[in-house]
C-alpha cells in the first residue's frame, strides 16, 4: 500500500511539474503535431489504400512516445542539476519507485499529444476518429501510456552514465516511430527490421489501440505491450541497483 | 578594418566552439548525424506506404530541411548561451561593432549547417540506395551551402527573439516545424493549399530544394539559377530582418534593463 501510495503521489507531483514546464509541457504537445500535419497531407495526396484514420491513430501514438523519449533520457540528470539526486538516492524507499513514476508523468503528458493530434485531425483535416470498442480503446491507451513510461524508465536508468542523456533519448524518438508501425506498416520493412519492433512495447501499444478504434481484437497486442512494460521495469530495476552501486563505490553519484 | 576581421573570424569561430555546446561528439553525432538519417528513413517509409514519391524526393527535402536544426539552434545560443554563462552585458557593452560581431558568429553556423545536411544527403543516397548523378554532386553542394546560408538568416531572427524570450528551444522546435510542412521537404507544394504553398515561396530551403531535386534529375545549374538566386535573396531578407532586430532589441534592453531578464 504505501508502495502504491509513493508511485501515485510520485506520479502526480511529477505530473503537475512537468505540465507547467514551457518546455516538456506545451512543447512536447506542439512538436509531433508538425509531424501529424505532414503525414496527413502525404496521405490525403497520396493513393494508399490507408485511410487518414489509420494516420491519425498513427500520429497521436507519436505524440505520446515523443512525450516520453525526449525528456526521460534525462530524467535522472535532471535531478542532478536540481541538485536533488543524492537526497532521493539516500531516501529508504528504492530508488525505482522514485523514477518510475517521473517517467510515468512523462508519459502521461502524452495523453495531452494524443487528444490534441486526434482534434487537431478532426478540425483541420476532417478526420472522423470512430471508436468501435470504446472501453477497449481506454484499456488500451492506459496500457500503452504505462509501457511507454516503462520504457522511458529503462531509458533513464541506462543513459544516466553520460552527459548528454537527453541527446541520447532524442535519437530514439524517430527510430520508434519509424518500426513501432505508427504510420508505416511493419510488412514494409525488411525482416531483419521485425524482431526489433516486436521487442518494443510501443509496437503493440499502437496495435492494440488500432484495432480497438477500427473493430478489430486488441486483447493480445494489450497483454504484450503491458508484458514488455513489465519486463523493461525488471531490468531497469537490476540497472538501477548496478548503476548506483557503482556511482557509490566511486564517489561520482553527482558527477556527469 | 583588422579589428572588424578579428572579431568576424576570431570571434564567430570561438563563439561557435565556446556556445554551441552541441559540438561535443556525443550530442552532435546522435543529434545531426544519426538524427537526420531516421528522418530521411522515416518520410521516406511514410511516402513508400502512402504512395506518393521516390526515395530520392524524401532523402534531398529531409536532407536539406535538416540543416534548420545546426542552423536555428546554433544561432539562439548566440545570445541565449551569453545569457546563461553571465557574458551577454559584458559582449553589447562592448564598442564592438555589430555587423562583424553578429554575422561573424553566423559564418561558422552556416557550414556546419551545410555538412550536416551534406552527410544526411550521402548518407540517405547510401542507405536507400538512391543514385545521383556525379555531374550533379559540385551543383548540389552549392545549392545546400545556400540553404544552410538562407535558414541561418531566419536564425538570426531565431536569434534576435531570444533576446525577448526565456524558452527559445519551444521557438526553434516550432520554427523547424514549419519548414518542416511548408518548404515542401516531405509534401509536394503543389499538393499544399494555395496560401501554403504561396507562403512557402518566402522561405528557407523552399527554393533550394526544388533546385536539389532538378538537378538531381538532370538539370544544370544554369537551369536552376532562377531558384538559387531565390534562396540567396531570401536569405538575404532574413538576415537584414535579424540584423535590424537584433539591433532594436539590443536598443530595447538597454532602456528598460532586461538582457539579462527575458
Amino acid at each position: 500500500m504505501r508502495t502504491l501510495r509513493l508511485l501515485g503521489m510520485g506520479w502526480y507531483f511529477q505530473f503537475k511539474m512537468i505540465s507547467r514546464s514551457a518546455f516538456e509541457g506545451v512543447g512536447q504537445v506542439i512538436w509531433p503535431l508538425f509531424f501529424a500535419t505532414v503525414a496527413f497531407f502525404v496521405f490525403r495526396a497520396g493513393d494508399s489504400p490507408r485511410t487518414l484514420l489509420y494516420a491519425s491513430l498513427g500520429a497521436a501514438v507519436m505524440g505520446m512516445w515523443s512525450a516520453t523519449s525526449t525528456t526521460a533520457g534525462a530524467a535522472m540528470q535532471r535531478e542532478r542539476w536540481f541538485g536533488t539526486l543524492e537526497l532521493l538516492v539516500a531516501t529508504p524507499p528504492h530508488f525505482s519507485l522514485i523514477l518510475l513514476p517521473v517517467t510515468l508523468g512523462m508519459a502521461t503528458i502524452g495523453l495531452y499529444c494524443m487528444a490534441a493530434t486526434l482534434l487537431w485531425g478532426r478540425f483541420l483535416f476532417g478526420i472522423h476518429v470512430s471508436i468501435v470498442h470504446p472501453l477497449l480503446f481506454g484499456l488500451s491507451i492506459l496500457g500503452t501510456v504505462i509501457s511507454f513510461g516503462a520504457l522511458g524508465f529503462l531509458f533513464a536508468v541506462c543513459f544516466v552514465r553520460f552527459r548528454a542523456a537527453w541527446a541520447l533519448g532524442n535519437l530514439f524518438e524517430y527510430p520508434v516511430w519509424l518500426i513501432g508501425g505508427f504510420l508505416v506498416p511493419l510488412a514494409l520493412f525488411p525482416d531483419w527490421v521485425h524482431p526489433i519492433s516486436w521487442a518494443l512495447a510501443p509496437t503493440w501499444g499502437m496495435n492494440a489501440i488500432r484495432e480497438s478504434a477500427l473493430g478489430g481484437s486488441p486483447l493480445d497486442d494489450l497483454a504484450l505491450c503491458l508484458g514488455l512494460g513489465v519486463a523493461y521495469v525488471a531490468l531497469g530495476v537490476l540497472v538501477t541497483e548496478r548503476v548506483l552501486r557503482a556511482a557509490r563505490v566511486r564517489g561520482a553519484l553527482s558527477l556527469t | 578594418m583588422t579589428v572588424a576581421a578579428r572579431i568576424f573570424f576570431v570571434g564567430g569561430v570561438t563563439s561557435f566552439r565556446a556556445l554551441f555546446y552541441w559540438l561535443t561528439p556525443w550530442i552532435y553525432v546522435p543529434s545531426l548525424l544519426v538524427g537526420p538519417i531516421f528522418q530521411i528513413l522515416l518520410f521516406a517509409y511514410i511516402g513508400r506506404s502512402a504512395h506518393l514519391r521516390s526515395d530520392e524526393f524524401y532523402v534531398i527535402g529531409n536532407a536539406i530541411q535538416y540543416a534548420a536544426i545546426p542552423c536555428l539552434f546554433a544561432m539562439s545560443q548566440m545570445i541565449g548561451g551569453e545569457r546563461y554563462q553571465g557574458t551577454l552585458s559584458a559582449i553589447l557593452v562592448s564598442p564592438a561593432g555589430r555587423i562583424p560581431l553578429f554575422f561573424g558568429r553566423s559564418m561558422p553556423v552556416v557550414v556546419n549547417g551545410a555538412f550536416v545536411a551534406a552527410v544526411a544527403l550521402a548518407l540517405g543516397c547510401l542507405i536507400l540506395d538512391v543514385r545521383l548523378p556525379l555531374s550533379s554532386i559540385a551543383p548540389i553542394a552549392l545549392v545546400v551551402l545556400i540553404a544552410a546560408f538562407s535558414c541561418t538568416g531566419l536564425g538570426l531572427i531565431n536569434a534576435a527573439i531570444s533576446l525577448r524570450l526565456r524558452e527559445n528551444a519551444v521557438l526553434t522546435n516550432v520554427i523547424f516545424g514549419f519548414l518542416l510542412i511548408f518548404t515542401g521537404a516531405n509534401v509536394p507544394l503543389d499538393s499544399l493549399p494555395g496560401w501554403m504553398s504561396t507562403s512557402a515561396q518566402g522561405m528557407p530551403f523552399t527554393h533550394a530544394i526544388v533546385a536539389a531535386r532538378r538537378l538531381a534529375d538532370g538539370a544544370s545549374l544554369g537551369a536552376v539559377g532562377g531558384l538559387v538566386g531565390a534562396e540567396v535573396l531570401v536569405g538575404l531578407a532574413y538576415g537584414l530582418c535579424g540584423y535590424a532586430l537584433l539591433r532594436w532589441f539590443e536598443a530595447q534592453g538597454r532602456r528598460y534593463a532586461t538582457l539579462e531578464r527575458a
